[in-house]
């Protein structure tokens, strides 16, 4: 299958998947609230002498689960009416199911953060490149990782416990090197570190991802 | 193009069917028949590829691009429109003339009027003539339809009989249903699970 016709299909599904968001609006609006919540909470539970250190491992916490929020509903419009099956018929590549889903929490998850990062401006600290920078590396993995833990999960009964059972022990290399990132003064190696889980991730699970949807 | 030999397939501890065999000519009309559990909807999402089966052999010659599924589920996005969903199903399918084919089905099954509508709103009858427009679309070789009169009214179910006597020509087609009487002319075999 060639690589025009495989971006072409992720293009068709990630389309789809922010269309139906600006339909049914039962994704972003709560991730939006969430991480705002979670920042204000964090401003007067932290004294105002924390550490920078302490201040951004919060900011990382915070966008570690307002993701955690919106992969738990990635799957759900295939979920509920077995959607999954007449993607799964297609004659295009599995994966793309799995990118074009991936692409869609991505776009979901940059939104919330667009909102997010001038907020802990406000609230705690300046924002640097390295955290920028930083963040768009995870926010890429955690959208690869988060969607093919989000199948699985799906198939699940238990899917509401299995999703971050799953995924937040996956979501801690991202953790360590979004915080170092962060605050190191030189922060290349944590970005190369990020950059190096987003391509093994990423090919592991393109990989492997029609096991997840077939039986 | 579809060959089973000592299909069997389990849930767990739970037995659907055993050492199956059958053979699907290319051409064919197969009707499957049997009481509520016998198996027909597992044997149908066997061939489509759907399951794995727990033993013995099935060969489907036919490509996924080629195979036309109606099931229990019309598998459409509540959310979108009915040209959207067929729009996206097109895209992945690559059906050629992609707009006139989707014009031509959502006339064809009396949805026209309705295409701009959201699936949530349509009744289980317009979701089934949805259902056969997605499945009709790219138009498959090997159609595998589980009761694909569910939810049709006697328009409805008039308006498959004639698409099904339309494509009986140029498809091979496994059916299930209830009704064997209806699809008796068209067919060439029957299987019957207990």
């Amino acid at each position: 299958m060639s690589t025009r016709r495989f971006a072409a299909d992720v293009a068709t599904l990630a389309r789809k998947d922010l269309r139906l968001e600006l339909r049914a609006r039962d994704t972003l609006p709560a991730m939006l609230l969430f991480v705002v919540s979670a920042l204000v909470v964090f401003h007067f539970a932290v004294p105002d002498t924390s550490s920078r250190l302490a201040s951004n491992g919060l900011l990382w916490v915070a966008i570690v689960f307002t993701a955690l929020l919106g992969l738990g509903r990635a799957f759900v419009p295939e979920r509920e009416h077995g959607v999954l099956d007449g993607l799964v018929l297609a004659p295009c590549d599995r994966s793309a199911i799995w990118l074009g889903k991936g692409l869609a929490a991505l776009a979901f998850l940059a939104a919330a953060e667009a909102i997010a990062l001038p907020a802990f401006a406000l609230f705690f600290s300046g924002i640097g490149g390295g955290t920028v920078a930083g963040v768009a590396l995870a926010d890429l993995g955690i959208c690869l990782v988060g969607s093919f833990v989000a199948a699985m999960s799906v198939a699940s009964r238990a899917r509401e416990l299995i999703l971050p059972l799953l995924f937040l022990p996956l979501a801690i290399p991202i953790v360590i090197g979004g915080v170092g990132a962060s605050v190191a003064s030189g922060p290349g190696r944590y970005l190369a570190f990020l950059a190096l889980y987003d391509a093994v991730f990423a090919i592991l699970c393109w990989a492997s991802f029609e096991y997840v949807v077939t039986e | 193009m579809i060959r089973a030999a000592g299909l069997g397939k389990r849930y767990g501890a739970k037995r659907v069917f055993d050492r199956l065999d059958f053979e699907l000519e290319r051409g064919d009309f197969l009707v499957v028949t049997g009481p509520n559990g016998s198996g027909k909807t597992t044997l149908l999402r066997l061939v489509a590829g759907l399951a794995a089966p727990t033993t013995g052999e099935l060969e489907v010659a036919v490509e996924r691009a080629q195979l036309g599924f109606v099931g229990h589920e019309p598998l459409v996005y509540r959310e979108l429109t009915a040209l959207e969903n067929l729009d996206l199903y097109g895209r992945l399918y690559r059906v050629p003339e992609r707009r006139e084919r989707i014009g031509m089905l959502l006339e064809r099954f009396g949805l026209w009027d309705a295409r701009g509508q959201r699936a949530a709103s349509f009744s289980r009858g317009m979701l089934q003539r949805l259902a056969l427009c997605r499945a009709f679309l790219h138009e498959p070789e090997l159609y595998v339809l589980d009761e694909p009169f569910t939810g049709l009214d006697d328009e409805g179910a008039e308006l498959l009989d004639r698409e099904l006597a339309e494509r009986r020509p140029r498809g091979t087609f496994l059916v299930a249903t209830h009704d064997s009487a209806r699809l008796e002319p068209l067919a060439t075999g029957r299987l019957a699970f207990a």
